[in-house]
């Protein structure tokens, strides 16, 4: 045995270790790919060896190869052995080796589960550490749910690197195992309050993570972050909050007001660059999310952007780079605010550093004028003739595109940009040819007045078209364009047989198809232009030739491999030799004829509008189109005789008699309808309107009745710009819905000018005064009604497999009793698949097994497969105290019974400041019925008014936001009313307990309360009492006072020298709660204080009488008790540790309740938790708020109704209170 | 949430890589090389932020980096993340570096690469900023240290004796020296 360790030893010593491998791979240099397989065959044997520091060696060895990029999960199995050492040298080279190249659907993971279990667990925390670091590297849906329960118990672990890093687990867990969110939240929930800073950071990181993604169900939160951020001196965290609310702001505009102040105050206060850039950024969402109000808002912008300025100023170009980006997010809200800076902007976009130039650029769009635009793009030009790499390239032309047309060519004045955009033509190797060239379309055919200027530089481009002929060039786009204008506006052309000749020259078919196609087609338009030419100067000779000339160059087309081209050239071909035929006969006026083919005015169309045509009102599509009955119009006529023949067919079941026949008038408001909407409809083909017209204007007893027909109280927004049918007085008067669609334009002119265009087709009347140069038509396009360019599109478009949907969570709902973490339970080991792991534990052992067996605890929970059911049940119950316990940390609420929530409230609140006050000194307290009155009560209320508590119980829960929620109590002079609450039902099952009781009554006021211990605060607690309103007036003025015991005192703000001012008032029948908080220093023995209430009661005649409300508040020991258990563990140590001296115990006789009732109400109200329960024993735990433990065993004796309650503790007067109090809960009778 | 560690020298050779979301080897080794060169072509004096890099994420990612001496360290991020503040962690991480192996340099980190995971193990954790404090940050380290020694103990007394005897090994030593880019390592020695 010693030999072969000895062995073991000296052959570990002659490996090679790491660094001899790195050696060995840099001395390898030329045949590194040889010498490394040949380490990995190494690696292989000493895998193979039973030595784990061999092994721990060889994985260290994998650790480097799998950087090196070399695949290393064929060692997976080796790498967990390494894992399970219990040493943890070789247990961290095991997990680093685990945490680069396992994942989440590795196989092996599933054996790991114990081991890691184990670790977690381990006394050593840098065991749990390490394996803490490495699952959140890997940990797959199974793992998450069979650990949660673990990570969980490690959040309340003593060592605060342990919770820290067990918060941050947490997170990966939820990705993993969305089930886990709600029961865990509250836990992690208290984790922002941790006094260890790290912990708390880590956990705002994590409700920051998943906030980000969810942000909604996070709003409750919002006061809480409020206080840290007010807080904290933690930079860190400073960001993260800050960062956070910036999400948050955009759903709740409140919340951004209740921020720009602290906010600002910080961008005033810190010196932390990245602390004052997330400020800066913050307010600016902020400021994005409140659109109108506050007054001070251009005070606030005017300092973000000074500070931004400063930062762009900067010499770091780190600072310059984030200036400039936060900057473009102010740009779109305030442009005003970024213009001023101008210069700064211009300067950037000359610095050396591309991607401060590139953030430039998108705030350029902002600082352009009509003044300097050309300016500007000129600079952009010089700029793209020196830039080096494409992408910048592409990028500074698109934006040159951009700024050019930005809201409809708003600052150009004269269309220089024409010539720019032929300019950016010469650019090479740019992929936006396309989108050059849909920039000239739109000018040329938006602009009619620069059309000629436009049309003699597109016949250049095509004059130079061969420039474009190299297959790579992306500009070839531009053709299309250049074609298009040139043939569209043939008449513009200077010398359009020139055109036709450069349209005609090279080799056109190296072109793409599409450009082809417009070539073909331009072709014959500017053939037609010329055709009219030459016919009005009656030379056929020259007609001929060209028809000659052109059908041949065409004939290169119709073999086109393209076939739009083949199909278009060879109807050309044809239609130009129909011309020559005809020609040649000498019959004239062809030209007429062939230019009525390309005739017809273009108007921009929406992109999307199509898709927006709206049913108009009235417009059933499913009804018929022409009723069915006969007119005497020749349309209808047919009509008739179809519908004859089918009357024939189908025999009486459509007999005439059944249509009323509609009288002449009927028939004329019908057609009129009919036209009305043939005039709304743009699919209505135009070619009838001037038939329509004509017909409709005679039948109308002729003038002008077109304006009779209802146009107007349709009440289209939308001018459908059908020239026929829309008489000029409609336009003239501009409808208010008109003039809504018009929002982009620019000026009057325009408007002015669009409609002078519609009228010349419409009704020829003036066609001069035509106005200046840049008269754009600026039109979005067509649309229809109500329609928006912009779909909005609020659906969740994360991808399927994102794992943050699935934590779209509310988490404000209370906690459902099936929703509990799964627990490791014992299960069956079945021998025959005992595993050959070397772990000597038996429970390793069922580790694996279970872990073979794949699945849940849930599965196998069989243990004692007798007591199971009634097991469960107790379970379910137990969990529902414990749940309802930890919900109150959430400040979770009903939001069906409460109208207000905690957030509206907070929010609603006007200054920060106050509600910090409020928060941190919670207020008074009530008055006291003597303690055996209330003890005996306590048990008969549960059971006659359980409606009445359960309501409290609702109320209370609502309330409880304010506590947890960092302290914003309630708010000011807020009347409430719970009166009209709906109830929620108690629970059907177990009697409803509920811990408020009876504190005080009198003829106007009736008081309850509870006693509640607060998260971590050591040494305090807090009472919370409402104040019911049961006379019929108003209560206002509320006061209370106590006076305080040696050891227990009230704790109250300055302002509050005597008593505490309630924050409310109360109407008749309504309720208010308020929470006071008390120091307590001795929690050994039971409290007694004397508390006086004082208020007025405000009578009908404005008459108000004082009254003075005088009671005990009693504070049994219990109400100091923690009842929550960290670790099932940790009981039993302490038990063993021998550091619970002081024992005692009780024997209860005749006990009216069963086990279960008996373990439910000590648990409740004696604020303890059931460790273990076995039959009718159990063992139950509680801390007080000074740490002191208290453990009890209970034995109940059922036949004789007897129990026998064992208490030990590290504090003999507080154990024997306790016990004193057990009693008094389950003998009400004494 | 940071989406990957990545450090490199001026070549692109893998000094140390930490992918927080799964890749395989070889996506690991194209994202470092591609990251490479997306870094490495900017000046020093440029900012520290770079957007893009196509195989990492996407628009939500940056990649933020500092350039020491020989050697890139490049966070890939996304946008929770605050760009200053990763900025700093960089900082923290590599004087923390500097602390626990005394005057860093790149040969550190090619031949206790795993120290460093460790030690980065201290300050991130799955991706998120786990512990910035270096004090507290270098306690951790110091505590597991101790305990890696006191496992040691004697037991490894032969091997580090072996190790010694392997260092003095002649040959291997003259072999050393003839490294091609030894100059190149005594310029790694500074930062």
């Amino acid at each position: 045995m010693a030999l072969r360790k000895v062995k073991g030893n000296l052959e570990r010593m002659f490996d090679k270790n790491l660094t001899d491998l790195v050696r060995g791979i840099r001395n390898n240099k030329d045949n590194e790919a040889k010498y490394i397989a040949q380490c990995i065959e190494e690696i292989k044997q000493e895998l193979r060896q039973d030595n784990i520091s061999v092994k721990a060696n060889a994985v260290a060895k994998l650790n480097y190869l799998q950087m090196m990029g070399y695949d290393i999960s064929w060692a997976g199995f080796n790498i967990i052995e390494v894992m399970s050492s219990s040493k943890f040298t070789y247990k961290r080279i095991g997990y680093l080796a685990s945490s680069q190249c396992f994942h989440t659907d590795t196989e092996l993971l599933m054996l790991t589960t114990n081991m890691i279990r184990k670790d977690l667990n381990s006394q050593n925390q840098y065991d749990a550490g390490l394996a803490l670091s490495a699952l959140s590297c890997f940990i797959s849906p199974d793992l998450a749910r069979d650990l949660a329960n673990d990570i969980m118990t490690l959040l309340t672990s003593t060592k605060p690197y342990l919770r820290k890093k067990a918060v941050l687990m947490m997170f990966k867990v939820f990705l993993r195992f969305p089930e886990a969110l709600r029961p865990a939240f509250p836990r992690l929930k208290e984790k922002l309050e941790d006094p260890d800073s790290g912990v708390q950071s880590a956990a705002v990181n994590v409700v920051c993570e998943l906030a980000r993604k969810n942000p909604k169900n996070y709003l409750s939160l919002a006061p809480m972050f409020f206080k840290l951020m007010t807080t904290s001196t933690n930079n860190w965290m400073l960001i993260k909050i800050i960062k956070l609310f910036g999400a948050l702001t955009p759903l709740e505009p409140r919340l951004g007001k209740k921020l720009i102040e602290p906010l600002t105050n910080l961008i005033h206060s810190t010196s932390a660059m990245s602390l004052l850039y997330e400020c800066i950024n913050t307010v600016i969402a902020v400021l994005i999310s409140i659109s109108s109000g506050m007054p001070n808002h251009s005070a606030s912008i005017q300092l973000c952007v000074q500070k931004l300025r400063i930062l762009i100023e900067d010499s770091d170009q780190n600072l310059k780079y984030l200036g400039l980006l936060a900057m473009s997010k102010i740009l779109k809200t305030h442009p005003k605010s970024v213009q001023a800076h101008k210069d700064l902007i211009m300067q950037c976009l000359d610095d050396k550093d591309e991607s401060i130039r590139l953030r430039a650029l998108d705030l350029l769009y902002g600082m352009v004028s009509k003044k300097n635009l050309m300016e500007i793009v000129k600079k952009l030009m010089v700029h793209m003739d020196k830039a080096e790499g494409t992408t910048y390239r592409d990028e500074l032309l698109s934006k040159i595109i951009q700024i050019c047309s930005q809201n409809n060519y708003q600052f150009i004045t004269n269309f220089e940009y024409v010539s720019v955009l032929v300019e950016l033509t010469d650019m090479e190797g740019t992929q936006h040819g396309a989108l050059v060239a849909t920039q000239m379309l739109d000018v040329a055919i938006r602009v009619q007045a620069i059309r000629s200027f436009a049309v003699s530089q597109m016949a250049i481009l095509l004059e130079n078209a061969h420039l474009f002929f190299r297959p790579s060039s992306k500009m070839a786009d531009v053709l299309y364009a250049a074609a298009y204008i040139c043939g569209e506006f043939a008449t513009e052309l200077k010398d359009p047989q020139d055109t036709l000749d450069a349209m005609l020259r090279g080799k056109l078919v190296q072109l793409p198809g599409h450009i082809q196609a417009i070539y073909v087609q331009n072709i014959l338009k500017v053939f037609s232009h010329i055709l009219s030419q030459e016919e009005e100067r009656g030379d056929s000779e020259a007609i001929l030739l060209l028809c000659d000339s052109v059908g041949n160059k065409l004939q290169q087309f119709v073999s086109s491999a393209d076939l739009e081209v083949q199909e278009r050239a060879s109807s050309a071909v044809h239609l130009v030799r129909y011309i020559h035929k005809q020609v040649s006969k000498n019959e004239g006026g062809m030209s007429e004829e062939i230019s009525a083919l390309f005739s017809g005015e273009l108007n921009p169309v929406a992109p999307k509008a199509q898709k927006k045509v709206q049913v108009p009102e009235g417009l059933d599509l499913d009804a018929w189109i022409n009723d069915p009955p006969p007119s005497s119009s020749s349309d209808e006529e047919d009509y008739k005789e179809d519908n004859a023949i089918f009357s024939n067919v189908v025999g009486n079941k459509f007999a005439p008699s059944a249509v009323p026949e509609p009288s002449e008038e009927e028939l004329e408001k019908r057609r009129a309808a009919r036209r009305v909407e043939q005039a709304s409809n743009p699919h209505y083909l135009k070619s009838s309107h001037s038939s329509t017209k004509n017909r409709s204007s005679e039948k109308m007893n002729g003038q002008d009745d077109i304006s009779n027909i209802p146009v107007a109280e349709i009440d289209l927004p939308i001018p459908l710009k059908i020239p026929g049918l829309a008489s000029s007085n409609h336009y003239m008067s501009p409808s208010k819905a008109y003039e809504a669609v018009e929002l982009d334009k620019p000026s009057k002119k325009d408007k002015k000018k669009k409609k002078k265009r519609r009228k010349e087709k419409v009704s020829s009347d003036d066609d001069d005064d035509i106005q200046a140069l840049h008269v754009v038509n600026t039109d979005i396009g067509e649309m229809p009604e109500g329609a928006q360019l912009s779909d909005p599109d609020d659906n969740d478009n994360r991808p399927e497999d994102d794992p943050h949907r699935a934590l779209d969570i509310n988490l404000d709902e209370p906690l459902r009793d099936e929703e509990k973490l799964p627990v490791l339970a014992h299960r069956f080991v079945d021998e025959s698949l005992l595993p050959i792991q070397d772990e000597p534990e038996e429970q390793a052992n069922a580790h694996v097994l279970d872990t073979k067996h794949g699945k849940t605890s849930e599965k196998h929970k069989k243990k004692q497969g007798k007591d199971k059911k009634s097991k469960h049940k107790k379970d379910s119950k137990k969990k529902l105290l414990a749940e309802e316990e930890r919900q109150r940390g959430v400040g979770s609420e009903d939001v069906k019974t409460v109208p207000t929530n905690t957030d509206d409230l907070w929010l609603s609140l006007d200054s920060p400041a106050q509600t910090n006050e409020q928060q941190l000194e919670p207020k008074d307290k009530l008055d006291p019925s003597t303690g055996e009155e209330k003890k005996s009560k306590k048990s008969k209320k549960k059971i006659k008014d359980s409606e009445k508590s359960s309501k409290h119980k609702d109320s209370a829960k609502s309330k409880e936001g304010y506590e947890e929620a960092a302290g914003i109590s309630t708010p000011s002079k807020e009347i409430l009313s719970f009166a009209d609450k709906n109830r929620s039902a108690p629970s059907a099952t177990a009697p409803p307990l509920s811990a408020y009781t009876k504190l005080a009554a009198d003829k106007t006021l009736h008081l309850v309360h509870e006693v509640r211990t607060v998260g971590l605060e050591n040494n305090q607690i807090v009472v919370s009492v409402v104040f019911n309103n049961i006379s019929a007036q108003l209560v206002k003025e509320l006061d209370f006072s106590v006076s305080d015991s040696p050891t227990v005192k009230l704790m109250k703000s300055d302002v509050d020298q005597y008593g505490v001012k309630l924050p409310f008032q109360l109407k008749a029948s309504a309720s208010g709660e308020a929470l006071f908080a008390f120091q307590v220093s001795d929690v050994t023995f039971a409290q007694k204080l004397r508390c006086t209430l004082t208020y007025m009661i405000e009578g009908t005649d404005d008459i108000s009488s004082q009254e003075k409300l005088d009671f005990w508040l009693h504070l049994p020991c219990s109400s100091f008790m923690v009842g929550r258990l960290t670790q099932r563990e940790s009981v039993t140590d302490l038990l063993a540790s021998g550091s619970l001296t002081a024992r005692s115990s009780m024997t209860l006789e005749s006990i009216d309740f069963d086990f279960s009732q008996v373990l439910q109400r000590v648990c409740f109200h004696a604020h303890f938790t059931l460790v273990e329960r076995v039959d009718s024993t159990a063992s139950l735990y509680s801390h007080s708020i000074q740490q002191h433990n208290v453990c009890l065993l209970l034995k109940f004796n059922m036949s004789t109704k007897t129990l026998v309650v064992d208490g030990k503790s590290d504090c003999s007067p507080l154990l024997s209170s306790i016990l004193e109090e057990v009693r008094g809960l389950l003998t009400p009778s004494t | 949430m940071i989406k990957a560690i990545l450090v490199f020298n001026n070549h692109g050779k893998p000094r140390l890589s930490k992918f927080y979301q799964y890749f395989n080897e070889d996506m690991q080794q194209q994202i470092i090389k591609e990251t490479f060169q997306l870094v490495s072509k900017r000046d020093d004096n440029v900012c520290n932020f770079l957007e893009g890099g196509s195989l990492i994420g996407g628009s939500d990612y940056k990649l933020i980096y500092r350039h020491y001496a020989t050697l890139y360290f490049v966070f890939c991020v996304d946008s929770s993340e605050s760009e200053l503040g990763i900025l700093d962690l960089i900082q923290v991480f590599v004087e923390t570096l500097d602390k626990c192996f005394e005057n860093v340099c790149e040969l550190d980190l090619i031949f206790h690469v795993d120290k460093v995971h460790y030690i980065l193990n201290e300050l991130v954790m799955g991706g998120m900023v786990l512990e910035t404090n270096m004090t507290e940050i270098l306690s951790r380290i110091e505590d597991q240290n101790k305990l890696e020694k006191q496992e040691a103990g004697i037991a490894a007394a032969p091997a580090r004796a072996v190790s010694a005897v392997k260092n003095m090994n002649i040959p291997q030593q003259i072999k050393d020296m003839k490294l091609p880019d030894f100059p190149q390592a005594i310029k790694d020695l500074k930062f």
